[in-house]
């Protein structure tokens, strides 16, 4: 190699110890670890390996059969249950898995986009939750109590979702910027009053209570005209709400790398004061950064109001605020890395039941979801454990990413 | 407090404009709209040794004095923050414990309310949220955000439960319990120290795992043979003698489970150590300022460390309350977030184990008053009961505490320069 260095600007060595430093490697090392950690409960809390374990000097290789059985097992459960099911008679039936992945999928990537614009803010949107409910009771209204037209209707729903949300967002930046109360705080807080105030309206029929719910806190299914259209006909579940988080991706995308307000954004999130001093309203800027970030909240509450044929009831928001922000940090807030982070987690969702089947808790997923992202919330540990070089601040990398892709290299 | 003279900025009105609106919204809801029904304070119960009349008041009197008297405390406050003295925080507690008994006598109109009961039982309901708020308080004070107290509750719940059950014995599996959480806490210590790691996200996902590795632990394991596992009965109450006697404080502060006791001696002992002790004195030097620390020689990252660490061995105790201290056996994601109230109540009690506390018997207050209120008035939306202590959260964080500034280094890792 030395020969050819003299001739060629790119310093293999180099650049291939920035692509070792680098963020993705790191997530997908996290990503690995979280799966074997997740692989080491599956095995201590299985049966045959304990049992085995007693006879481990007789028959070590009963232990480990016993060990990696069960971790096939669930492991190949989850991706039966969420990519290819290849046991399934008909194509419909083995590509099922994969449509449910992405219809889980929608509402994690929309929300992880708006609590991954929080933090390119410097700000923590725990209040998903209280968000997202908001924008149901909004959606509800609309989908349950008003009559329009087809298309206007789930329209008219979809928008007002992402108001509902958009306003608690707001509400909770107006709260920062003028006392400067702690969003950690407030947004925990709403999210109790926001679902206790749900399930008020639930129980009530002249407000959003269903005719047919009893004392149940639960409301009428959407009229159909409201209710999101489906991508791939009528046998497979996958609606309009998966499209509309892609969108929502892109949008994501140009908001924050291309657009004033986004450079205003990032500006706040790395230095506040130098923001300041630079002119930037900092206030106001809190305020437009949690309506935002609520804002694509409410794209994942159109998803929830909008999908079920059944009624909407106070778990109807399923933990998707709380999620996106596992999705949000591995993800890295950036938009690409969120759409990725909501499709693994969304998998994760679609392959539980199949993981039941085969006799494991798919709580087990919880725990590989938690992992890896402890795993990626320190840089330094996963350098540690895998030996990888601290961050290198050579511009090999991308002197390698011109000449393999020809723009503006030499 | 209060001792501050000189200050440049004026003091907040936010105060008496908060306290201002509660008291008009008391005297004209509670007092004037009120119910003429009388409502009976039952002061001691029907077995006890020395016996007390019951208070009786009609609702609307009480709420209609219960509102002048809060217009009267909202006025000298008004005065104060004129004056450019800032307000006791007791004024606050004080305001806020009239109002609930206001509430107290609008809900029970016609009816009898025990205040025994519901003071014993909103200190009972209080005990995992105090011990999680002096976790909280520990690992701020020394500049490490804690937003794992839930996590490190349910931990100590779930092994409180587990192990209390397959020793046999109650003290094993609350000292297993506090060791655990305190492992666990011990993960927030590292990360936040030796990794760096950005403090609200390691406390996020750490929730995220307790409540992942709880769940499946449960499922797969603890479902199997609940009586094998999760049976641990609760803790005996002890009757402390002669105090146990004294009319409404003995039924409430002296036949408790160990656990309350505990949580009492906790939250003196905290705050002895913190306030007037050398250690304590260098843990918020750590907290305020790790520099200025570090230069006179104490050893910020072990402060750290031990601190968080040591605080998880609180919350440990409390989730160990949560199961044989109250209910008896674990169930999935038990802790409900109890923890993110701690949170809420370190910030309400401004830092500080005597405050946290005064503002987590409030929501256990609430707890207590929302199954009761169920019970004497049914037609009362329960839902809107189950927001008064987090409402009252937010307009304390915007209103009266807005101004009161976490450790200066709260949050922020310590690079060794």
């Amino acid at each position: 190699m030395s020969g050819t260095v003299k001739k060629d600007p790119i310093d293999w060595n180099a650049a291939l110890k920035e692509m070792l430093s680098g963020g993705i490697t790191r997530t997908i090392l996290s990503v690995i670890l979280g799966f074997a950690v997740g692989a080491f409960f599956m095995i201590v809390s299985n049966k045959e390996f304990l049992q085995s374990i007693g006879f481990f000097f007789a028959d070590p290789l009963a232990s480990l059969r016993a060990a990696s059985d069960v971790v096939g097992a669930g492991y190949g459960a989850l991706i039966k249950g969420s990519v290819y099911n290849s046991a399934a008679a008909s194509l419909e039936g083995s590509i099922r898995p994969l449509t449910e992945t992405l219809r889980l999928a929608g509402p994690l990537i929309a929300a992880g986009l708006g609590i991954g614009l929080g933090f390119r803010v410097g700000l923590f949107n725990i209040g998903g939750t209280g968000q997202l409910v908001s924008g149901l009771i909004w959606a509800t209204f609309v989908a349950t109590r008003l009559e329009l037209p087809p298309v206007i209707h789930f329209v008219v729903a979809i928008i007002a979702a992402i108001v509902g949300s958009t306003l608690v967002g707001a509400f909770v930046g107006f709260l920062k910027a003028r006392t400067g109360a702690n969003e950690v705080i407030t947004t925990i807080m709403l999210n109790y009053i926001i679902v206790s105030f749900f399930n008020f309206l639930l129980l009530d029929n002249n407000l959003l209570q269903g005719a047919t719910a009893g004392g149940h806190t639960k409301s009428d299914p959407a009229f159909d005209t409201a209710r999101l259209p489906g991508l791939l006909g009528d046998s497979f579940a996958l609606n309009l709400g998966f499209a509309l988080s892609l969108i929502a991706v892109v949008i994501y995308w140009w908001l924050m790398e291309r657009s004033t307000i986004g450079f205003r954004l990032r500006a706040v999130g790395f230095n506040a004061s130098a923001a300041k001093t630079a002119g930037i309203n900092v206030e106001g800027t809190y305020v437009l950064a949690l309506g935002l970030s609520a804002a694509f909240v409410g794209i994942a509450a159109a998803n929830q109001a909008l999908s079920s044929t059944g009624g909407v009831t106070p778990t109807t928001h399923a933990g998707i605020g709380f999620d996106a922000i596992t999705v949000a940090l591995l993800g890295g807030s950036s938009a690409s890395g969120v759409l990725l982070a909501g499709l693994l987690f969304g998998a994760f969702k679609a392959g539980s039941s199949a993981i039941q089947i085969e006799g494991i808790s798919p709580d087990v997923l919880g725990i590989v979801q938690g992992a890896i992202v402890l795993f990626i919330a320190a840089p330094p540990l996963i350098r540690a454990i895998f030996r990888l070089p601290p961050p290198q601040t050579t511009s090999m990398l991308s002197a390698l990413r011109s000449k393999l892709f020809g723009r503006g290299g030499k | 407090m209060s001792t501050e003279t000189k200050k440049e900025v004026r003091e907040s009105r936010k105060t008496p404009v908060v306290m201002g609106s509660l008291a008009t919204v008391i005297l004209f809801f509670f007092g004037i709209l009120g119910k003429p029904a009388t409502v009976s304070f039952e002061l001691t119960g029907v077995r006890e040794l020395v016996q007390l009349p019951n208070l009786d008041v009609p609702s609307n009197l009480l709420g209609t004095s219960a509102g002048v008297l809060l217009l009267a405390i909202t006025g000298f406050v008004a005065w104060q923050v004129r004056k450019n003295i800032r307000p006791s925080i007791w004024f606050s507690l004080v305001f806020g414990a009239i109002a609930l008994v206001a509430l107290l006598g609008w809900l029970a109109a016609g009816a009898v309310v025990p205040v025994a009961f519901i003071l014993g039982s909103a200190l009972v309901l209080a005990v995992p949220i105090i011990l999680g708020a002096m976790a909280g308080v520990m690992s701020e004070r020394v500049g490490v955000v804690n937003i794992a107290i839930e996590g490190q509750l349910l931990t100590g719940a779930f092994v409180a439960s587990v192990v209390s059950t397959l020793t046999g014995n109650q003290i094993i599996g609350i000292l297993s319990a506090m060791i655990t959480a305190a492992l666990f806490s011990a993960v927030l210590a590292v990360f936040a120290v030796r990794f760096m790691a950005q403090q609200i996200i390691v406390g996020v996902v750490l929730n995220v795992l307790a409540i992942g590795i709880t769940n499946f632990l449960y499922q797969q394991w603890v479902t199997e043979d609940e009586s094998a596992t999760n049976s641990p009965g609760t803790l005996p109450i002890i009757h402390v003698p002669f105090l146990s006697d004294i009319p409404i404080v003995g039924p409430v502060l002296f036949q408790n489970r160990i656990t309350v006791f505990l949580a009492i001696g906790i939250v003196v002992v905290l705050w002895f150590v913190l306030f007037k002790t050398k250690l304590g004195l260098r843990a918020r030097a750590v907290g305020e300022n790790p520099l200025a620390a570090d230069t006179v020689g104490i050893n910020v990252s072990r402060t750290r460390f031990w601190w968080v660490t040591v605080g998880g061995l609180l919350a440990g105790l409390g989730g160990a309350a949560l199961t044989i201290g109250s209910s008896g056996s674990f169930g999935r994601e038990m802790s409900g977030g109890l923890g993110f109230i701690a949170l809420a109540v370190v910030i309400l009690g401004r830092w500080h184990p005597g405050y946290a506390t005064a503002a987590a018997l409030l929501f256990g207050f609430s707890i207590i008053l929302r199954i009761w209120a169920n019970q004497v008035s049914p037609g009362i939306p329960t839902s809107f009961i189950t927001m008064v202590p987090y409402i009252v959260t937010i307009i304390a964080v915007v209103g009266f505490v807005g101004r009161s500034r976490p450790p200066a280094a709260d949050g922020i890792p310590y690079v060794k320069g």
